[in-house]
């Protein structure tokens, strides 16, 4: 095929590629964009696009009235600590399944993640009920808990995909050498499996982060996180808009940039790999 | 392979993990159950006396039982459709050669990680908004009347909200499954002169068949459960009301339980339905 034929293939791919991608993007573009107007610009008609005086204004306001580092903070302690608590109880699982498999493997598996498809909405009062009960409700330990137990099962398979791709010789050699158990887990296999461990900690913390059904429905001022920082914008108060997207930038921002370093793992991991 | 001692130590090892979840499935799952025989209204006299199928009857038979039912349906059935075809398009565009590939796949994901209620709230006023939104903006400029999306089309707006939120994964899923494709045999049948419609016809999308029921049944179980976008946008009104949104202002708003617990009924076998297929293909895929 002629060099000039693809030449231009090329720039018609690349044009049409990145229109569409802009496109895609144009929201949240235009919501950092506003983050940075004073209220008038942000809703000025027609609306202007970066020729505006450029002011931090918005933030310093966010910051000041509403508590904005207390929901980051709950965010993090309840997105890590969901994530952390996960990893403790899922890779020693995963290990045993990828390692010393048996006949019923493949049925824990699929268990597991048949718990993963029960509707959320479902069991909102038997867990309301025990929240109170137990004195959980609106506590970010409470939280933790649901949410690691909401994620366990893509955990448990993320990790199972990864720890099923390190080579069963290696195991065997270390047991020869006289490797113990202890050993066998803590000088053979966390050295090779620590890039998987590293991607599924990441996509479970992202996954955690924005998880907006329990954080809405189990909290209320002392352990809400973000997504109902977010969420207490929803009845609208005069001029609001660039307001509105200071607090979204500073509540989507570091997730965004987690997310662009973890798109690779979310195929595997959201697919439970059956898409590689 | 596996000595003595390294199967009972592999079984201590799984059983936290088995355990859990099993408290996590079992224990909520017996007490709906348990709810929904009951006549149940903790805020108007508690525990009321067992209330046989009446909460099952009464749930399916409310007025607002078929719109709830038909409006889930609309926006799952709708976010599918956008999704998918978009999915394939966009995936095979971002499969041709290009410059800048990995900026604009960092473009085109970067939906999937906003959360729910950024999303529907910077959608909902930015965008939406019939006096200053973008749109409204757009309209005027072209001497139309601003549409009030959220009640005067509020599936549309909402199909619209969480198709821009879902598509990144679709395009992701699908794009993986297109690079895995044979470039030779599309070669070939290129060079056999078959027509661009005809090669993916044939060869593209029997090929995406099995990534794509993927990408439906993932979204499907994600999607019938949306509840931030409702809850920030419309609050289930302008029939907006899908069943889960339904369910939650049954059991948390008007405090019946004993009716929303027989609701939760329905949408647990509702996702299980959509799980035993996707269990089914996940399945196949473990030995190979």
């Amino acid at each position: 095929m002629a060099r000039a034929v693809t030449q231009q293939r090329k720039i018609i791919n690349t044009t049409a590629a990145w229109a569409v991608g802009l496109l895609i993007f144009f929201p949240i573009l235009w919501t950092i964009l506003t983050s940075f107007k004073t209220e008038a610009t942000a809703i000025a008609d027609p609306p202007v696009f970066l020729a505006f005086d450029w002011t931090l204004e918005n933030y310093g306001v966010v910051l000041e009235r509403s508590n904005y580092a207390r929901f980051l903070w709950n965010s993090i302690i309840i997105a890590g600590g969901s994530t952390i608590l996960g990893l403790i109880i899922a890779v020693p699982a995963a290990w045993s399944m990828a390692f010393v498999p048996s006949r019923k493997t493949k049925d824990i598996l699929l268990w597991m993640l048949s718990t993963k498809m029960l509707p959320a909405v479902g069991v909102l009062y038997p867990i309301y009920l025990i929240f109170i009960k137990m004195g959980l409700l609106d506590t970010r330990a409470g939280l933790i808990i649901v949410l690691m137990l909401m994620n366990l099962p893509i955990i448990v398979w993320m990790l199972y995909t990864y720890f099923k791709e390190i080579p069963g010789e290696i195991l065997e050699a270390g047991r020869m050498d006289g490797a113990g158990l202890k050993d066998e887990i803590l000088f053979i296999l966390t050295p090779m499996a620590i890039p998987g461990i590293a991607s599924t900690m990441l996509l479970n913390f992202i996954l955690a982060w924005n998880e907006a059904f329990w954080t809405l429905n189990l909290t209320a001022a002392k352990a809400a996180p973000l997504t109902a920082f977010i969420a207490s914008y929803s009845s609208p108060e005069g001029l609001f808009f660039a307001k509105l997207s200071a607090a979204s930038t500073m509540a989507i921002a570091p997730i965004l940039i987690l997310g662009w370093f973890s798109q690779k793992q979310l195929v595997s991991g959201l697919t439970f790999g059956a898409v590689k | 392979m596996a000595t003595q001692h390294s199967r009972s130590a592999a079984r201590m090892m799984l059983a936290p993990a088995v355990v859990l979840l099993l408290g996590w499935m079992l224990v909520p799952l017996i007490m709906t159950l348990y709810f929904s025989f009951k006549k149940y209204l903790p805020l108007r006299g508690g525990d009321l006396g067992w209330a046989g199928f009446d909460n099952y009857v009464r749930f399916v038979t409310s007025s607002a039982f078929w719109p709830s039912v038909q409006a889930t349906l609309i926006i799952v059935g709708g976010t599918l459709l956008i999704t998918v075809v978009f999915g394939v398009l966009l995936g095979l565009l971002l499969n041709q050669p290009m410059w800048g590939q990995g900026v604009v796949r960092i473009l085109v994901i970067a939906p999937f990680f906003v959360m729910p209620t950024v999303s529907a709230l910077v959608w909902k006023n930015m965008f939406m908004d019939p006096v200053n939104g973008l749109f409204a903006h757009l309209w005027k400029f072209f001497g139309a009347e601003p549409v009030v999306w959220l009640s005067d089309a509020s599936l549309f707006s909402i199909i619209t909200i969480v198709s821009w939120q879902w598509l990144p994964f679709a395009t992701l899923i699908l794009l993986t499954a297109i690079q895995s494709l044979d470039g030779e045999q599309l070669e070939a049948s290129e060079m056999d002169g078959a027509p661009v419609l005809k090669r993916f016809y044939y060869i593209v999308l029997p090929h995406l068949g099995r990534a794509i029921t993927i990408v439906i049944l993932i979204e499907t179980i994600f999607l019938l459960s949306i509840f931030a976008e409702i809850f920030v946008t419309t609050g289930g009104a302008f029939g907006s009301r899908t069943l889960t949104y339904l369910i939650f202002q049954r059991v948390l708003e008007s405090q019946n339980v004993g009716l929303g617990s027989a609701g939760g009924v329905y949408a647990i076998i509702l996702a299980n339905i959509v799980a035993i297929f996707l269990m089914r293909i996940v399945g196949k895929n473990l030995d190979a």
